[in-house]
């Protein structure tokens, strides 16, 4: 066996586990409603994290480049009430501009 | 209504998934210059089917790392998933056979996608979409990736691509910050994932983030002591116990700052039990 397969099959089994650990073992289960509303909260910190990672993260470091522009613009898009293809072409464009000129 | 929110939650996935075409050529050119085979490549994005975690395994093997290099830096970016398992297992109830299938699509996509909704139905259809749609795509993409493409990272670049993300991203996560609790938490997550990202490996800031729904706790403890201190400005709450005050700003200056925006916060509680 390859090493590539040997890391494809444990990575796999290993991110399946922890995916399916919630579902599995929680399952439809009620948890406690002060719990229960940390975990409602957990989706917007998990994402906002998402946002920040995705627009500055480079590895493990930032850099910080065109694509900041392209999330500003998305923002004012979306304060705009544009629809959400709009905003994310939107931020598209305005990067590949700022790289075209830059 | 509901009609509504499903076809805009279809519009979502949809669009998820095409933000996310041009990642998974890079994927499947990754993959070609790591060596792997075809199937290797196609293993990863659905069995492991998490764009970080197979970057990084590829990369890691790709750059001449070990089997166990390779594995650790992939797991470390799923880990996140243990989180989304826990928000996403109200919605995902039913038989096992169902949990079992449906726990393959939990990606950051169809989180996000899923969580624009508060109903357990809803939640599931908007999981399974943005899971699905991405899951079809990012194979396809794999593939032609793999076979057709022998650099797509200039492309990415040039077209400006690589803002569709965060951008897809921040418009999932809008809707969340009209209300206060909700924005005070996505603001903790955000300054987390900033200040870790240089100092920790990929795939800790995110998880890290999670601890951002703490700050919820400031808003539960403070409301009942604003009302008897509304006249209070934000700066004024320990005039007698400024060294107190100044610890917490260089220990900790998010925390301050949140605290300081709440009239009626714990420490003024505290004082007056001086």
């Amino acid at each position: 066996m390859s090493d590539a397969t040997l890391t494809l099959l444990i990575v796999a089994a290993g991110t399946y586990l922890f995916k399916a650990a919630g579902p599995l073992v929680l399952g439809g289960r009620t948890l406690p409603p002060g719990l229960n509303r940390l975990i409602e909260l957990l989706p917007g910190a998990l994402i906002a994290a998402l946002v920040v990672v995705s627009s500055i993260g480079d590895g493990q470091g930032i850099t910080l480049d065109a694509r900041l522009v392209g999330v500003a613009v998305a923002a004012i898009a979306l304060w705009k009430k544009l629809p959400f293809v709009v905003v994310v072409v939107l931020a598209c464009i305005a990067t590949a501009l700022v790289r075209a000129l830059g | 209504m509901t009609v509504d929110a499903k076809t805009q939650m279809r519009r979502q996935a949809i669009s998820i998934s095409l933000a996310l075409v041009p990642f998974g050529i890079v994927f499947g050119v990754a993959s070609a210059e790591a060596d792997l085979t075809l199937w290797e490549a196609i293993g990863f994005s659905s069995l492991v089917f998490t764009g970080g975690t197979q970057f990084a395994a590829v990369e890691t093997l790709g750059d001449g790392g070990a089997v166990a290099a390779a594995v650790s830096a992939g797991l470390l970016l799923s880990l996140r998933s243990l989180a989304y398992g826990v928000i996403m297992a109200p919605a995902l109830a039913g038989p096992l056979w169902r949990r079992v299938l449906d726990s393959q699509l939990m990606i950051d996509e169809s989180i996000a996608v899923a969580t624009t909704q508060k109903d357990h139905g809803l939640r599931r259809f908007g999981y399974l979409w943005g899971g699905g749609s991405v899951f079809v795509g990012w194979n396809l993409m794999t593939i032609i990736g793999f076979l057709v493409f022998s650099s797509a990272g200039d492309l990415v670049r040039d077209l400006g691509l690589d803002a569709a993300i965060p951008a897809a991203f921040l418009a999932l996560l809008w809707p969340r910050l009209a209300e206060p609790v909700p924005r005070a938490c996505a603001a903790a997550g955000a300054l987390i994932a900033a200040v870790l990202l240089p100092l920790t490996p990929p795939g800790i800031p995110i998880l890290a983030a999670g601890f951002g729904v703490l700050v919820a706790r400031w808003f539960d403890g403070g409301d009942s002591a604003a009302v008897d201190g509304p006249t209070h400005g934000p700066n004024d709450g320990d005039p007698d116990a400024p060294d107190r005050t100044q610890g917490a700003e260089q220990t900790a200056p998010p925390e301050q700052t949140a605290r300081s925006e709440r009239p009626g916060r714990p420490e003024r509680m505290e004082h007056n039990d001086e």
